[in-house]
């Protein structure tokens, strides 16, 4: 963190001037936000992309409600959201009072990984500042959260904030109607809360402004693996993804494929990647989902199928292990494609890998298997001749290569759920 | 009235019973967790869609009004 200033809040309101007085403590009535960000069409940038009016609207005028702000980003190839809260705190605490005056709500917490803690200490700093300053009328409590990849699902935070451990659960209820202390409960990814600090101040033809008229604004985006400059950028919706890998100073090396929208997304290969607009709508037309917005760029030196059998290893000790067919599907289905990876050669097709897909997509309490089976779905799609190679000679030269998806490992790994 | 099945697969832990009382609509995977060929139950099923529910030993299988507002 030492790396990033963090903007005081000085700064901060001498760049964006003070939280503009939108809701309940302003003039005009409390919903006025609402249809203000309504109006401008943003969507949730965590993952989801549901629309946040709507999602804020469902929560509104139901009497002390609670908002969160999800800041614990669980995919290993992101990190704008701790890039964001880190140089920009004040600017999501903005949008966290802004929402909190909107829904009527009596509490507020902002949520990240509690293993990170110098974060957890500059966003406690932060708040500090704002109490000095009287900003916030609805206090906001900082929490560090369990770190685990389906800890910072919105159900999974809730029955953490209550008292339960970080996994999901069951729903109905949904948390909109039952959350935080049983109140409706309004999550959004801090990004988002962020857009909706902007869209208070500059409104929503300012926001319609960048992207599409269907997905307009702008959201970050994190761009690694064979890339000059891999980092974090700031594009705007309807981007191309192979655009997003130029603003990255473009390939490092030939490049095969692009991982989009992270371990629930799906591989591209590249030359169909390249034009493919980075909505929400752009990426589902392929197969894909725009998740939080990674990008991975993947050499044509490597071995996608040994990278894809990494992930989905990952992906399945990643399980809450509550639901019967992801505690024992994605095991079983990491354990076919490090097969077709490592050893291969047996001439069994695809089927076998598409069968575990099929038995596990659907049948969990959160969407943690559908994630993974889409992504693993999308390597058999996008790498025929490499799966076709590998299950008739068996592993390539290209599996010894030096691993590029991040996967944490265990010694990095949060393994208390409570 | 006409019903649907649901299953909470958090609190289901493949006792199986369901598959025993109810196998035209229910049969279990490989690792002997439900699955539901068709969350609505024809009307004449609707008796034994009871049964099942009522013997499930973590009380996984949920038996709902069809018109319900639930998803």
């Amino acid at each position: 963190m030492s790396r990033y200033r963090v903007t005081s809040l000085a700064e901060h309101e001498w760049r964006y001037g003070a939280v503009p007085p939108c809701g309940r403590s302003g003039r005009t009535r409390p919903e006025r936000l609402i249809d203000v960000v309504e109006a401008s069409g943003l969507t949730g940038r965590g993952g989801a992309g549901f629309p946040t009016g709507r999602k804020m609207r469902s929560v509104a005028g139901r009497g002390a409600t609670v908002v969160v702000a999800n800041g614990a980003e669980g995919e290993p190839a992101s990190s704008k959201d701790r890039l964001l809260l880190a140089r920009l705190p004040h600017l999501v605490l903005d949008g966290i009072t802004l929402a909190a005056d909107a829904v009527g709500a009596c509490e507020a917490y902002l949520c990240a990984h509690r293993r990170e803690t110098g974060l957890l200490d500059l966003l406690r700093d932060a708040v500090a500042e704002r109490e000095a300053a009287g900003i916030d009328p609805v206090p906001i409590r900082i929490t560090g959260i369990p770190g685990r990849y389906v800890s910072s699902e919105q159900s999974s935070i809730v029955q953490y904030l209550n008292g339960g451990p970080g996994k999901p659960t069951f729903s109905p209820p949904r948390t909109h109607d039952r959350g935080v202390r049983g109140r409706p409960t309004l999550v959004n990814n801090v990004e988002t809360l962020a857009q909706v600090a902007l869209i208070a101040r500059y409104g929503d033809r300012w926001f319609r402004g960048a992207g599409l008229s269907s997905a307009p604004g702008s959201m970050l985006v994190t761009v690694s693996g064979a890339v000059r400059r891999p980092g974090i950028y700031e594009i705007e919706m309807g981007t191309p993804a192979g655009q997003a890998v130029m603003l990255a100073g473009g390939p490092a090396e030939p490049l095969q494929a692009l991982l989009v929208g992270g371990y629930f997304g799906a591989w591209l290969p590249a030359r169909i990647a390249w034009p493919v607009p980075m909505t929400p709508a752009g990426l589902r037309a392929v197969g894909g989902a725009l998740g939080a917005g990674v990008v991975i760029a993947l050499p044509a030196a490597s071995c996608p199928l040994s990278e894809t059998a990494r992930v989905i290893r990952y992906l399945a000790g990643e399980s809450a292990a509550q639901c019967g067919p992801c505690l024992f599907g994605l095991p079983a289905l990491a354990d076919a494609v490090a097969d077709l990876a490592y050893h291969g050669g047996r001439r069994a097709g695809t089927g076998p890998i598409a069968a575990l897909i099929r038995l596990t997509e659907g049948r969990g309490a959160c969407r943690h298997p559908d994630g993974a089976g889409q992504f693993v779905r999308s390597a058999l799609r996008a790498f025929t001749a490499d799966v076709g190679r590998h299950d008739r000679h068996g592993p390539c030269r290209a599996i010894r290569r030096a691993p590029l998806l991040p996967v944490p490992g265990d010694e990095d790994r949060d393994w208390d759920w409570t | 009235m006409s019903y649907r099945l649901r299953i909470n697969p958090i609190a289901c832990d493949g006792h199986g019973m369901c598959a025993e009382l109810l196998p035209e609509i229910i049969e279990l995977d490989r690792w002997g967790y439900p699955i539901l060929r068709s969350p609505t139950v024809p009307p004449v099923m609707a008796a034994h869609a009871k049964r099942a529910a009522r013997a499930c030993p973590t009380l996984a299988l949920l038996l709902e009004p069809a018109t319900g507002t639930h998803r």
